[in-house]
């Protein structure tokens, strides 16, 4: 195995609260290839989100270190987080665009604010919407759209700044199942096609088995398992990929599939 | 004329006629002067520290917990002295400034002082309505804070702030009629000063009437522009 591209070394992290500590992150250390679609599942608690907001820091880590590329995020001054947080795009469960805007000025933000000027800013609009497959709906209102097609504006506005990483964080948990493997054969495509990383966490093991090709378990702050998700649903080892296994076999057994669609 | 020595049907068509009128009119023109211009600086300052109360708290993107703290203590005393007392406490600070405590422009301060603590509050909580997602994904596309609050909080928070624009344009009429009877002059000086103190009924039906209508008018104007932006954006 090569350098890798990201790596994340002894990440912890703590919040304060009411009731006294929590420790959320207890000691992560993660290695990952340039242009994997990396999967982090976990139940609610397992420290998922707060891992995937460790990589840009939105969530500072109390100690520890994560490298993307050849850069120490977690060693930037506030100046140059900003700088390269331009080169790492997120999107989200409630896709938190601005209703302020069109899906123009959405995806155009990213650009306003890494300085580009007008002509460059609506070619490259122009260019990621018709890779999202959403030309038609260019001035549209962001309250005129469907869910799908929000996640949809949403990865455009992440991908404008042609960034080196894609975090998704939960992007397809408020979605319905067909949308579901819509947003997920589009971030395929653009992992495909842009040779894109993208790590993406979900509590729903489908997606993993879907999109990615690597995953890791996460268990109360720690990674309890890690390797190709073939191998992982093959031979589970730990508890919590056992039980993930299980729930998915299950669900699988029981559900209804109709003719030629996929749930 | 009052309902002493008139009928109320007489009362009532003397404050539509001429004479009172010759009193009302420029009344009206103090009324809005006073009301524009406190409104104008209410609206920059209020705005200014509306968004300093959010930027700096605990949870802000520029945490300042002391002084956001003292800020606050300092609205708040503000905020719990009546107006009145307010327009009074001022009224010095205006001949220091301006070289008279009287008038619509020496009032204005006390206007002011009393208006921004108030609309402040407001725009404090129309910005804390912006969810915290929007902040989220502004920070994560690398925007430094003086972008988040010019791109994302105040034009996300618009059809809200209007409204409480409108509350804040309403209140500031109803103090500057307050601040009449302490030599401002307006609609409230002559509601008081002719018909309170001269028992001229007509002339306080015909300012009654006037603030009234303005009243409605701001109202009417700022629902109309906070609902129109909330359509052209699909949010309902």
């Amino acid at each position: 195995m090569g350098i890798s591209f990201i790596s994340i070394e002894d990440l912890y992290k703590t919040f304060k609260n009411a009731d006294g500590n929590v420790e959320v992150l207890k000691g992560i250390n993660l290695e990952l290839e340039q242009g994997d679609i990396f999967g982090i599942v976990g139940f609610s608690g397992a420290g998922k989100s707060t891992l995937i907001r460790c990589l840009n820091r939105l969530e500072k880590p109390d100690c520890g270190r994560i490298r993307i590329g050849e850069h120490e995020i977690t060693a930037l001054s506030k100046k140059e987080l900003n700088h390269h947080r331009q080169k790492i795009g997120m999107i989200f469960q409630h896709f938190n665009l601005f209703d302020s805007r069109t899906v123009f000025g959405n995806v155009a933000y990213p650009l306003e604010i890494a300085g580009c000027d007008k002509r460059h800013i609506r070619n490259r609009v122009e260019e990621i919407l018709e890779l999202v497959e959403l030309s038609d709906k260019i001035n549209c209102q962001i309250g005129q759209l469907s869910g799908g097609q929000k996640q949809r504006v949403g990865i455009a506005r992440a991908l404008a700044n042609n960034p080196d990483v894609l975090l998704s964080d939960e992007a397809t948990s408020a979605l319905d199942p067909q949308t579901t493997l819509s947003v997920l054969d589009l971030l395929k495509d653009i992992n495909r096609k842009l040779g894109l990383t993208i790590i993406l966490i979900t509590h729903e093991l489908e997606v993993i088995k879907y999109s990615c090709n690597n995953m890791a378990v996460l268990e109360s702050g720690v990674i309890v398992e890690q390797g190709a998700v073939r191998d992982i649903f093959q031979n589970p080892r730990s508890d919590t990929a056992k039980l993930f296994v299980k729930i998915n076999a299950e669900f699988a057994a029981n559900q209804w599939v109709k003719e030629g669609e996929y749930i | 004329m009052n309902l002493n020595n008139s009928s109320i049907f007489e009362v009532i068509r003397s404050a539509f006629g001429k004479d009172v009128w010759q009193i009302v009119a420029p009344a009206i023109k103090d009324t809005l002067y006073m009301t524009v211009l406190t409104t104008v600086f209410t609206l920059l300052l209020g705005v200014i520290l509306g968004i300093v109360l959010v930027v700096t708290d605990k949870q802000g993107i520029h945490p300042l917990p002391i002084f956001n703290r003292v800020l606050g203590a300092i609205v708040n005393v503000l905020r719990s002295l009546p107006s009145m007392i307010l327009i009074i406490l001022t009224l010095p600070l205006s001949r220091f400034f301006i070289g008279r405590a009287y008038g619509p422009e020496a009032c204005i301060l006390a206007l002011v002082a009393s208006c921004v603590p108030m609309f402040g509050r407001l725009v404090e909580s129309s910005i804390l309505e912006v969810a915290k997602g929007k902040i989220e994904a502004a920070k994560a596309m690398g925007t430094p804070n003086f972008y988040i609050i010019t791109k994302v909080l105040i034009p996300e928070a618009l059809p809200s702030l209007i409204r409480a624009f409108t509350v804040a344009i309403i209140a500031i009429i109803a103090t500057t009629a307050l601040a009449g009877s302490f030599g401002a002059g307006g609609l409230g000086d002559v509601a008081v000063r002719f018909g309170y103190s001269r028992f001229k009924t007509d002339i306080l039906i015909a300012a009654v009437l006037v603030l009234i209508i303005i009243v409605q008018l701001v109202q009417f104007l700022g629902d109309a522009l906070s609902k129109h932006i909330i359509k052209k954006r699909f949010l309902m």
